[in-house]
């Protein structure tokens, strides 16, 4: 899980954690990252540690366009349409609300 | 300080996230118009403490959120504990791998999960525990930042991280039971 050591850019800002200088990264460490990096919250040296094994990991890759790929799916198979009458009770709720404030 | 006039005005353009999250929350129509009700009644109400300029969304949701859990949320002695021990990482990806042996897995993987309806998402959802379906809605259906998640729910940006990677694990464990009932995944690990 997240810590410094793993280049998360998480909590304590003011004290940075000595890095590692950019190198190889295994696939394990790739794919312990994945989410991190898919999230945008690495340090910008892991991000680009991360993306130069992507870019020359066939396996990491597919690992990696499938975690992208299901992100979409979670997003976009969970859109549920405002049913118009909670539209307009909620509008009149906020009326009657300011019109009593107004009293 | 937000003037009440301009709330309707902001406000609004989220109600289908909003309803959206509620019904993933409260899993039921009725209660989801009722949260979501008082959420925008709570909000407009309290709109003079929000600061201008501020994330007016991630404040929503934090109403929302603290109001489902104080409200809707079955009161609970023991904490939640997602049971993700045996899902290591990949876990939905293998179990969407054919033969791995034939060598030509990514694009059929990312077909297979075409297969997946809203049904079965919203149910893989909604399978979840409380603390961990709502991390998991907040960052991959939301978009929303660990530290915006941290604002949100009021914790520490590392259990937000704890409860996003199990909220994830759980869920691909829940997708993956989902997609065994379907036929969409093989009948067990021990038949590969």
């Amino acid at each position: 899980m997240g810590h410094e050591g793993d280049g998360v850019a998480g909590p304590a800002p003011d004290r940075v954690a000595p890095e590692p200088p950019a190198g190889f990264v295994s696939c394990d460490q790739t794919i312990e990252r994945l989410y991190y990096y898919l999230d945008g919250e690495l340090t910008e040296q892991r991000r680009i540690e991360i993306s130069r094994h992507l870019d020359l990991c066939g396996p990491c890759v597919g690992a990696y366009g499938f975690e992208q790929e299901l992100r979409k799916l979670v997003a976009n198979r969970c859109q549920d349409h405002v049913p118009d009458a909670l539209r307009d009770r909620v509008a009149r709720a906020l009326s009657e609300e300011s019109a009593a404030a107004a009293d | 300080m937000a003037d009440q006039e301009q709330f309707s005005d902001l406000a609004m353009e989220y109600m289908s996230a909003l309803y959206t999250a509620a019904l993933r929350m409260t899993r039921n129509p009725a209660d989801a118009e009722d949260l979501v009700q008082e959420t925008y009644l709570k909000a407009y109400r309290a709109f003079g403490s929000f600061e201008t300029g501020t994330n007016l969304k991630a404040w929503l949701y934090r109403i929302l959120t603290n109001t489902y859990i104080n409200t809707y949320r079955a009161k609970k002695r023991r904490p939640e504990i997602a049971d993700v021990e045996d899902v290591e990482d990949l876990y939905l990806y293998h179990h969407l791998a054919g033969d791995p042996s034939a060598g030509l897995g990514r694009s059929a993987e990312d077909e297979a999960l075409d297969h997946f309806t809203d049904t079965d998402v919203k149910a893989a959802i909604e399978s979840l525990p409380d603390t961990f379906r709502i991390a998991v809605l907040l960052a991959d259906v939301e978009g929303f930042s660990y530290k915006e998640i941290a604002e949100i729910t009021d914790v520490p940006i590392g259990t937000v991280m704890s409860r996003i990677h199990r909220g994830r694990k759980a869920l691909q464990k829940a997708l993956v039971d989902v997609g065994r009932a379907r036929g969409l995944v093989g009948a067990s690990d021990e038949s590969r």
